[in-house]
């Protein structure tokens, strides 16, 4: 059966994206299916993302581009499956492309026939709180930018047709079946949210002041009903108190759903938060059973939202809300902890709703042949979360269980490395080559710049007089053209661009809007696709560095964008054309530690025939997963960590390093060295490996106790050892009562992040511990119970098969003492106040720390950041999270943060398919900007070889002067600094352009 | 409207508030009405001297900003007179006419000044038609006694009622409702853009839901431009509930009529663009 060199990807959430961008950066053509008119899902309807308050329609716009401008990207919009054919390799899928009204190449996106439109329809993007009309875009950055018609709103006037200058409009349109042949399909279809309709008890839609966390969303962000106000919907009032509510939908297994969402906990403290920026008179208050701040850095995200925003919690769950009739105010009943009553009044309630899959997954499931799981999410492999139930369909984000973004980002690339293996002979069969225009000569040409200013809805031109901006502009030295747009990094004003390039000849140009740090690679392409050297583009940044920062000094702030503007064109006046250099890229992988990470990424690889090194620092393969026996659902670690090591030992493109301590890391992608001493037969030997690509997969430890007589009594053992004696069915008789303490090393002052897995280790123990020995008791003494997602079903099954849990608050943590060699535990509850427990063993749930010795002789080597719990720091939390900033380095596995096997495993896949967006290509392109030496001036001194970080600089010994490799140059600029002579100068921020651009600080 | 009817005798009598002489506005069409008003004349059908006759070529040139206009500067009665359906010079202007008036009487409603603005056909052979339809309308109105937009209406000015009818003046000048109103009779006649035959009544309904919203609307708007004020202060003001307030003025600010000054207290005011 032949390959086919293609994929379906369903659904243009932030998954489907991801998805569909690696694939077709790894040599595949991809059908991105979308069931609305356009692609960004639900994060492109948040206002902010947790942990770093990054502005969630900033950081996904880039890539919603990206995807809309790849060649290889077939978007497909208001469409669905009708049926399936064929096999893994080698797909028919039958579909339905549901009428637009408007050819889709055709329409500009001005937005003409929206304005014209006399029939009103509702926004459902602003979650129905605003109107739109009959003739809408989905929202303004959408991609594709075009506009569809509502057909139940539309009474078929003709005006927009008449009104559309690019006779986009066809009323005619009808529903078409088409059939593509594809080679493998990715499932991105996301969830729905949780409707909290018929939770009676809520008021919601009863009570106008009783909102949804995603109406909530909306309401928050700059673009929402309210601008970016907070008020509430009866009377559009400043809410000062109001009450969040927790797991609306979730965790209740009378009225809704078992599971937990996984999410809610961090966003509803993330719009809490935002919410009193917003609005200073805002105070919220947070309804809640456990917190689970599970994730990297969140623990600290919840510290900061209490200690600096005043956000209050209260474990509660409320049992009623009435609306008071005077003032709309909701009254809340709910019982605290200690069992007393409480009745206050809040002037708003946001219901934190859940996750829920999606609609049409049931017969998504009846089309495709997948099986669903107990509550209709999609059916994954235990350890391989994005494989299916059924050969060539992968799964990826909310549809395979509850999960945030970067989970999301994470499954998604390792569905695409699924797909990459399965469809590895079929690679670049279909793909086409962008295709851009020849750069034109513009050397010797007089500057003619072009300059567009950005209003980033009112992010911008809230504050900063952006026309007064723009006037000022066009009449700078040698501005040729000045505009302002309401998104410049919208798909339409990348058009616009490349229009007024060629209508005003201009060679240079200028955006003023955000930072470069995101959105000059977007630019960059715009001015290639006009025919333009990249480098030909300079970035004042209005927004994060002005309108943001002078929100209440208007005038001052225009001021400022003026001279930042001004600054720009002094340099653009002088900035010239830069070369990128072309590298050889090394097909060979070197993956950083033997674990359950490292193996699957390094197998990942050699599956697709690319020989991989794997460096083990011990003498055997299997990491940490050799302390695990079996999953939370009992399937055995042990079985398949062996299969593993098997299968690693017996792939002839894997070479594998026992005992192996790392010297030294030279070069760069595509070309690094890394020399490492192994043993061998007991032999210390050395070698050099040459590869294109590292994976650090180094692994984590689990914390050695000092606290609660650990090492001093044998009664006291951490779960690890607990779980091992459990397995071997090695408990005692003399053992009856059994005491668990979670967080112990983790959630404190000094590690204050959260362990992620204890909780469901200590679950699936206790379980396992009531199974073999149903007659011994055992108690589990909690701060959270984090078991999110999924696995809330084996908190709740313990509970049920007799498990007591013990809430305890870290103020008052619990005490040991010995007494006539008795453990006597004394224990402050919340719930049930003072007691003493007599444990026969008891069990500390220890904490996952980094290797803190090698992560910081590694970090430095690999020239990557640790973060400040020594974990490793990914590029972007959310949306690259195997990426380091460093190019052609990934991360996976506990080197990222405490995290399970199967999310492990899904990281380590996620490395294999970011590589291969690089390991597909016999070369690749590095950065313009790199520093370099006139000869003539250099001394000789070697002052810039001490100064270089990255061993860019050798001494030619025989002219006696300094010599750049520019491929190893990063362009960081310190050896220019340095040089004594003036001798260097760095490419694109020389000397001369520095000078100019002081000489505009009047 | 009536149906005309020739043999019936004029009706003179005019005894009620001999006091007040009401100001009536006649827009005549050329081809049918205002000849039928000559006829009258050669005729010598006595009427009374109330109207003043403005000519139009078409009743379908009559823009119901004229008589929005008209009424805001305190005319008693309108009388826009055209062709018989089916009679017009120009083919079907009077039925443009018709669909304007019907609009206007949908807005009028709300602050009882429908009665005041009549639509009737004459013919031009129809003078006697004529001379009764003015006497009997003069005399109605003569017995509602003077507009309250009229300066003779002693509870003058009531400002409310003003901003009122300058809401009203600026539905009808708006596109979105101009379009509903002009594509009224090509998509019942003919089918919309789809081919698909669209229900009389389903129509009427969503073109009243329109009017009726456009005008809560314009009426926020023209209350913001004379005072500026808080969802809450408009609620109480306008006897509208504040959820509903608060959408209308979301679509104003997104239209770029209204904007935020300043916030007092907890509530945000908002004042009208001009």
């Amino acid at each position: 059966m032949e390959k086919i060199g293609a994929v379906l990807v369903v659904g243009g959430g932030i998954a489907g994206i991801q998805s569909s961008l690696d694939l077709a950066e790894s040599g595949f053509k991809v059908y991105l299916l979308e069931k609305s008119a356009g692609i960004g899902g639900v994060m492109s309807q948040l206002d902010k993302t947790f942990p770093t308050n990054d502005c969630s329609m900033c950081i996904l716009s880039p890539k919603l581009v990206e995807t809309g401008r790849n060649p290889n990207i077939n978007l497909i919009i208001n469409s669905q499956i009708l049926g399936l054919e064929g096999e893994a390799g080698n797909f028919q899928v039958r579909l339905l492309k549901n009428p637009l009204y408007i050819n889709q190449d055709a329409c500009t996106g001005c937005g003409v026939c929206a304005q014209e439109c006399p029939m009103e329809s509702i926004d459902i993007y602003n979650e129905k709180m605003v109107i739109n009309h009959a003739i809408s875009v989905k929202y303004p950055q959408s991609v594709p930018l075009i506009f569809s018609i509502n057909k139940e709103k539309c009474i078929g006037c003709g005006i927009c047709q008449s009104v559309c200058k690019a006779h986009a409009v066809e009323y005619s349109q009808e529903k078409v079946e088409e059939i593509i042949n594809i080679g493998a399909i990715i499932l991105a279809p996301g969830f729905d949210e949780f409707d909290p309709s018929p939770l009676k008890m809520y008021g919601y839609g009863k009570y106008k002041n009783v909102v949804s966390s995603i109406e909530f969303e909306r309401i928050l962000s700059a673009s929402g009903p309210y601008s970016g106000m907070v008020l509430r919907p009866s009377d559009g009032e400043i809410p000062e108190k109001v009450a969040f509510i927790q797991c609306v939908g979730s965790r209740d297994v009378h009225h809704a759903h078992p599971y937990c969402s996984s999410v809610c906990c961090m966003y509803t403290a993330k719009e809490a938060v935002i919410a009193k920026e917003h609005q200073h008179q805002v105070n919220p208050t947070i309804f809640t059973m456990d917190i689970r701040a599970y994730g990297k850095d969140f623990d600290k995200y919840i510290d900061r939202a209490k200690d600096e925003y005043g956000i209050k919690y209260i474990r509660s769950r409320i049992s009623s809300i009435a609306e008071n009739p005077d003032n709309d105010n909701l009254i809340l009943n709910y019982e605290v902890e200690d069992g007393t009553i409480k009745t206050e009044e809040y002037n708003m309630v946001v219901l934190s709703v859940g996750l829920t899959p999606p609609s049409d997954a049931i017969e998504l499931s009846k089309v495709l042949g997948i099986e669903l799981n107990e509550y209709n999410f999609c059916q994954t492999d235990t350890f391989e979360q994005s494989k299916t139930s059924k050969p060539g369909i992968y799964v990826c984000g909310a549809f395979s269980s509850p999960k945030d973004i970067p989970e999301s980002v994470i499954q998604a690339s390792a569905s695409a490395a699924h797909v990459n293996i399965l469809l590895n002979s079929a690679r670049n069969t279909l793909v086409t080559k962008k295709e851009l225009p020849p750069e034109r000569n513009v050397q010797g040409d007089p500057p003619k710049i072009g300059v567009f200013i950005c209003h980033c809805g009112i992010n911008i031109g809230g504050v900063v007089d952006v026309p007064g901006v723009v006037e000022y502009a066009s009449k700078l030295e040698n501005v040729e053209y000045s505009e302002d747009n309401l998104y410049t990094c919208s798909a339409d004003t990348q058009q616009k661009i490349v229009e007024s390039v060629q209508t005003h000849d201009l060679n240079r140009v200028i955006v003023a809007s955000c930072t470069p740090r995101t959105h000059e690679p977007l630019f960059q392409q715009t001015l290639q696709e006009a025919g333009l050297n990249p480098y030909l583009f300079e970035m004042a940044n209005i927004r994060d560095q002005c309108s943001w920062v002078h929100m209440h000094e208007p005038e001052a702030a225009t001021q400022k964008a003026k001279d930042l503007v001004r600054m720009a064109v002094a340099k653009a006046n002088k900035i010239e054309p830069l070369k990128r250099t072309i590298l050889k890229m090394s097909h060979k992988v070197l993956v950083i530690g033997g674990g359950i990470s490292g193996l699957t990424a390094a197998l990942g690889f050699a599956k697709q025939g690319f020989h991989t090194y794997i460096l083990e620092k011990t003498n055997e393969l299997g990491g940490f997963a050799k302390n695990i026996h079996e999953m939370l659902t009992h399937e055995s670690v042990q079985d398949y960590i062996s299969n593993l090591i098997n299968q690693t030992n017996s792939n002839p493109k894997l070479d594998v390093y026992l005992g192996t301590e790392i010297e030294s890391i030279d070069g760069f992608i595509g070309n690094f060295k890394t020399t490492i001493h192994y043993i061998d037969n007991g032999e210390r030997k050395e070698t050099t490996l040459e590869h294109g690509i590292i994976i650090v997969a180094t692994g984590g430890v689990p914390y050695e106790p000092t606290e609660y007589l650990y090492s001093k009594d044998p009664r006291v053992i951490t779960q690890i050892e607990f779980e091992k004696q459990l397995f071997k069915k090695d408990i005692g008789s003399d053992v009856q009562k059994i005491v668990m303490i979670q967080c112990i090393g983790s959630r404190n002052e000094e590690y204050p992040y959260c362990s992620r897995v204890c909780c469901s280790e200590a679950i699936k123990n206790a379980l396992k511990l009531k199974e073999l020995y149903p007659e011994k008791e055992v108690i589990v003494l909690y701060r959270d119970i984090r078991t999110y997602g999924l696995k809330e079903k084996f908190y709740r099954e313990a509970r049920i098969k007799g498990v007591l849990f013990i809430h305890f608050e870290p103020e008052s943590p619990p005490e040991l003492e010995k007494i006539n060699n008795n453990l006597i535990l004394h224990v402050n509850s919340p719930n049930i106040g003072s007691l003493d427990l007599n444990p026969d063993l008891l069990v500390l749930s220890v904490g996952i720390r980094p290797p803190y010795e090698s992560n910081e002789k590694l970090a430095p080597m690999l020239k990557v950041p640790l973060n400040s719990d020594k974990f490793y720091l990914e590029a972007h939390v959310k949306l690259r999270p195997v990426d380091f900033a460093t190019e052609g380095i990934f991360l996976c596995g506990l080197a990222h943060s405490p995290r399970t096997i199967d999310e492990s495993i899904m990281q380590a896949n996620a490395t294999v398919s970011r590589a291969l967006t690089y390991l597909s290509k016999d070369e690749i392109e590095t950065e313009g900007i790199v520093a370099s030496i006139n000869a003539v001036k250099c001394s000789g001194c070697g002052l810039c070889i001490e100064i270089c970080a990255y061993n860019a600089i050798t001494m030619n010994e025989e002219r006696n002067i300094a010599e750049i490799n520019s491929a190893l140059c990063k362009g960081c600029g310190a050896c220019a600094a340095s040089c004594r002579g003036s001798a260097i100068d760095l490419f694109g921020f020389t000397n001369e352009e520095m000078y100019l651009v002081i000489n505009e600080l009047k | 409207m009536t149906e005309s009817k020739d043999n019936i005798e004029p009706n003179n009598k005019s005894e009620v508030k001999k006091d007040f002489e009401p100001k009536i506005l006649g827009f005549l069409c050329n081809w049918c009405s205002y000849a039928g008003a000559d006829l009258a004349g050669v005729s010598r059908l006595q009427y009374p001297p109330n109207i003043r006759v403005i000519r139009v070529m078409c009743s379908g040139r009559v823009d119901p900003v004229f008589v929005a206009d008209a009424l805001l500067k305190g005319i008693d009665g309108i009388l826009i007179l055209g062709c018989h359906l089916g009679d017009c010079h120009y083919g079907e202007g009077n039925y443009e006419a018709k669909a304007n008036y019907e609009m206007l009487q949908i807005l009028l409603k709300n602050i009882e000044l429908e009665k005041r603005v009549e639509l009737n056909w004459v013919s031009a052979a129809e003078g006697t038609y004529f001379s009764q339809i003015v006497s009997d309308f003069t005399e109605n109105i003569r017995t509602m006694g003077p507009s309250p937009l009229s300066p003779k209406n002693k509870d003058f000015p009531e400002k409310s009622l003003i901003s009122k009818m300058e809401a009203i003046k600026r539905v009808v000048s708006d596109g979105r409702i101009r379009k509903l109103v002009g594509r009224e009779r090509s998509i019942l006649n003919q089918g919309n853009v789809y081919e698909e035959k669209v229900d009389e009544d389903k129509y009427a309904n969503i073109l009243e839901e329109a009017v009726q919203t456009e005008y809560i609307r314009n009426y926020i708007y023209v209350t913001l431009k004379n005072n500026p004020s808080s969802v809450r202060d408009l609620s109480r003001k306008l006897k509208l509930a504040s959820s509903e307030v608060l959408s209308h003025i979301l679509v104003l600010r997104q239209r770029g009529l209204v904007n935020l000054t300043t916030i007092k207290d907890l509530s945000p005011i908002y004042i009208a663009i001009e």
